[in-house]
């Protein structure tokens, strides 16, 4: 046995060894895949690493603070104030720069913590079967009876306002949709005999969740990161839009719509950049996103 | 009745041969994929007499099925035809529009696929989905449609042919289904049949019924068929010309006698060698595994096994065949510890072990290891065959790093792979490698028994030949036994040292090959061993001539 590994061990000094292969191939092939994307996937990622640039370095990119009041209130779009101000004179590109850190950070915030709550207990409940997916689905059930808006407003009201409470609210409640969905795709690769195999093999819960079955239930999920993703946007900006959301002076897109709403009443486009702000991410991931399914379904031929 | 019609068995020289009803001529066909066009069939001619059977085999990628459909003039979805002419009676189906097209499939040409299961509309009855074609045509009214659908019933002697037709399809067998799907096809009196492997998912009893009553009909209509197989059993049966496709080429074509009796090529003979395998039968030693009248039940309601009791030797195998719903794969379920039975125990070098698997410790887990039938689904493919081969290395070893990858090296010689396979995805294998991987898995273990659950019924012959030689050399080198699952005796025949047969979820004959393999059988047992196809052409008339004799056998297997 030992002469063998000794043996071996010589062969794989003079060739690249196996893992060192293995790197090789997997950087190549994630190159490769970016070259051959379609252009509105690059569109896309464009975009996104736009908004990411921006959320990063907001303090940088931005002329000024997002609480900064630097002239009179409601100014048209100038030199000086390059896409004008608000209702109390705070600069309103500045304030949309700002809004890309807060309202996407705390979106993405949330929806990783609903996919990672969701996603897990879904596959919990797909492997385990019998009472622990009975329970797990008939909670989740209680749960998606009710509006999630209204909801949201609910417990909001109750457990008051702040970022880190929205945020474990929305993701709760998130979270059943993704639970659904987790579930229902794991049901049919649990029945595989690969994963048979891995419980013959004696392995542990995690494993056949993590090794086994995630791998193979990603693209439904990537996909539905996407749409929740954007989903859960939508509605911290429909929160904030009602107050209950992130609290001013902080700026975020959803409340920069409701606050500056008097403008298109006297035909000024400025209430519609944030909501364009939010239009074009929307966009911009789906089309990411939809590449992304494209070219996993095309492996599985 | 067969004797009859048929003086001189499957080669046909009782038939008039018409005249030329399908020419084509250096045909082409081109698959893409990854936006490149890759030619699939590269250049054969085929010409077809009314009334002749032809049979088209070789392995699987060779071409067979796209050489049926092209029959049709049709080329499946990321297919094209790029060169040559598909000729039907006169007609060029290739320069013909597609109106045209339709109007002869259905109507002069039929086309009975591999799986019925697949093909049938589970949400209509069978009656509805046989005359469908003839109602749309409008030819006939239901009434005389519906009656012309019984008699045809009848003539493929299905069970019960007044009322079969009002079933829906789960409510038959697979055996019914695809003599239903014959039916269907034959409700036009059509010229020309395409057959694509119709009984290769069926069991062998079952396979006979359907064969003869294939070769019936189309007798009786006087209809040219196309049949496509890789069994060459079969083809022997049913054929009077046969031709070998090979890489989207032909290699070679005769008449069935001439072709059996004496092949020219070197890759036919190679198809011909295969059943020829054999395995020394070796005396029993010591036990591995004792299943002692274990009885075990899905739920409270269905039992699945009773009474059951098989002694596996250290080192040798022993093969467990039964058809569908006997039990084995049940058995093999047991005996891991996925299905706790009910009464009885398992007992592994001695030790009783835990019924559940949750039970067991992983060093019990390790000595017993699996092998699936569908190496498609027994393999993640996610996972790379560096992953699916280190795993249980690592888990059961403790190995990691150069020692891991040593060993993987050493694992992929052992089932004659190169080690540059290690970064492949199973969808980039071929069946036979993605078998071989499995086997890689279930070695890495270092396990002492070997459950093997119908390891070669879903691979080509040639491949299968492989696999079994395979199991045998490291049988040889590493002394591990193999219980070995299997409807396939001409697989037990080569491989096992002992055999069990099943039936219904019982023993009902066990012992050393020769012992049970040699005369006199119990009823089941001869019915199974006869069902099984030889290369002799008049072997399927023979059968049934004698079963005719002894109808007691047959009905043990009419489902």
């Amino acid at each position: 046995m030992t002469a063998t590994h000794e043996a071996a061990s010589v062969t794989a000094k003079a060739a690249p060894s196996i893992s060192q292969r293995r790197r090789r191939s997997k950087l190549g092939n994630a190159w490769r895949g970016f070259v051959k994307a379609p252009t509105s996937a690059k569109f896309g990622m464009l975009i996104i690493a736009l908004y990411v640039i921006a959320a990063i370095f907001a303090p940088i990119i931005a002329p000024h603070g997002q609480a900064e009041v630097i002239g009179p209130g409601y100014q048209p779009w100038s030199w000086q104030y390059f896409m004008g101000t608000d209702q109390l004179g705070r600069d309103l590109f500045s304030r949309l720069i700002y809004g890309a850190r807060n309202t996407v950070g705390v979106a993405f915030l949330t929806t990783m913590l609903s996919f990672a709550l969701g996603g897990s207990l879904g596959l919990l409940a797909a492997i385990a079967k019998g009472w622990t997916d009975q329970i797990l689905s008939r909670i989740v059930d209680a749960l998606m009876a009710i509006p999630v808006l209204i909801f949201a407003l609910l417990l909001l009201s109750i457990f008051g306002t702040s970022v880190i409470k929205m945020v474990l609210v929305m993701a709760v409640l998130d979270s059943t949709r993704v639970f659904r969905l987790t579930r229902a795709v794991s049901q049919s690769i649990v029945v595989m005999d690969y994963v048979e195999a891995a419980r013959l093999r004696g392995e542990k819960l995690p494993w056949i969740m993590r090794r086994e079955i995630l791998p193979n239930i990603m693209a439904p999920l990537v996909a539905e990161f996407g749409l929740r993703f954007c989903f859960v946007f939508l509605t911290i900006s429909a929160l904030s839009f009602l107050g209950l959301g992130l609290q001013p002076p902080t700026a975020d897109w959803g409340s920069m719509v409701y606050e500056n709403k008097m403008l298109i009443t006297v035909g000024r486009l400025t209430p519609l950049l944030p909501a364009g702000a939010i239009a074009l991410l929307t966009v911009g991931v789906n089309f990411v996103v939809d590449w992304f399914l494209h070219k996993t379904s095309g492996l599985k031929e | 009745m067969n004797d009859n019609a048929r003086p001189s068995g499957a080669a046909g020289s009782g038939r008039t041969k018409g005249d030329v009803l399908l020419e084509i001529r250096d045909l082409k066909i081109e698959g893409e994929s990854d936006e490149v066009w890759r030619p699939i069939i590269k250049g054969v001619d085929l010409t077809l007499k009314r009334g002749e059977v032809l049979g088209l085999i070789g392995e699987s990628g060779a071409g067979k099925s796209t050489m049926g459909l092209a029959a049709m003039g049709y080329a499946r979805a990321g297919c094209r035809i790029s060169g040559g002419g598909v000729v039907f009676d006169g007609i060029d189906l290739l320069a013909a529009s597609i109106e045209e097209r339709r109007r002869l499939r259905g109507t002069r040409i039929a086309y009975v696929a591999q799986s019925a299961a697949a093909s049938f509309n589970p949400a209509h009855q069978l009656m509805d989905q046989t005359i469908e074609t003839e109602m749309r045509q409008g030819k006939r009214s239901r009434t005389e449609a519906e009656k012309d659908a019984i008699e045809l019933y009848r003539r493929l002697r299905l069970p019960n042919p007044q009322e079969i037709g009002f079933r829906y399809p789960h409510q038959v067998s697979g055996g019914q289904l695809q003599r239903a799907m014959t039916a269907m096809a034959m409700t036009c009196r059509p010229d020309l049949i395409i057959f694509d492997e119709p009984t290769t998912a069926l069991d062998v009893t079952t396979q006979v019924e359907v064969l003869a009553a294939i070769r019936d009909i189309v007798e009786q209509f006087h209809t040219a068929a196309i049949y496509i197989t890789h069994d060459l059993a079969v083809v022997a049966q049913m054929a009077d010309r046969i031709k070998v496709l090979r890489y989207g080429q032909s290699v070679e074509e005769a008449p069935t006698r001439e072709m059996l009796a004496s092949p020219r090529e070197e890759y036919t003979k190679s198809l011909w060698s295969v059943r020829k395998l054999g395995k020394q039968e070796q005396a029993a030693g010591e036990a591995v595994l004792q299943v002692k009248n274990v009885t075990a039940a899905y739920g409270n309601a269905v039992r699945v096994l009773a009474d059951v009791t098989v002694t596996v030797p250290r080192g040798r195998t022993v093969a467990v065949v039964g058809e569908s719903g006997s039990g084995k794969s049940t058995l093999a379920r047991v005996i891991t510890g996925l299905l706790p039975p009910s009464a009885g125990e398992i007992v592994f070098n001695g030790k009783v072990l835990p019924p559940a698997l949750k039970d067991r410790d992983a060093e019990t887990l390790r000595r017993i290891q699996m092998i699936y039938q569908m190496p498609d689904t027994a393999l993640n493919p996610r996972q790379t065959v560096y992953e699916v081969i280190g795993r249980p290395i690592e888990f059961y070893r403790g190995l990691t790093g150069a020692k891991k990858e040593a060993r993987i090296t050493e694992l992929m010689n052992l089932i004659e792979m190169d080690d540059s396979y290690v970064d492949r995805f199973p969808g980039e294998l071929s069946g036979g490698q993605k078998q071989r991987i499995c086997i890689a898995r279930a070695l890495a273990a270092e396990p002492e028994l070997i459950i093997c659950d119908e390891v070669t019924s879903a691979l080509d012959q040639i491949v299968q030949e492989g696999i079994l030689q395979l199991l045998m050399r490291l049988q040889r080198e590493l002394n591990v036994s193999y219980l070995f699952i299997t409807h396939d005796i001409a697989t037990v025949r080569a491989i096992s040292d002992e055999i069990v047969v099943m039936y219904q979820g019982r023993v009902v004959q066990q012992g050393p090959k020769t012992q049970v393999l040699s005369p006199p059988h119990p009823p089941y047992t001869e019915l199974l061993l006869s069902s099984v196809p030889e290369m002799d052409p008049d072997w399927l008339t023979n059968l049934l001539a004698r079963r005719k004799v002894q109808p007691a056998a047959m009905k043990a297997g009419d489902r």
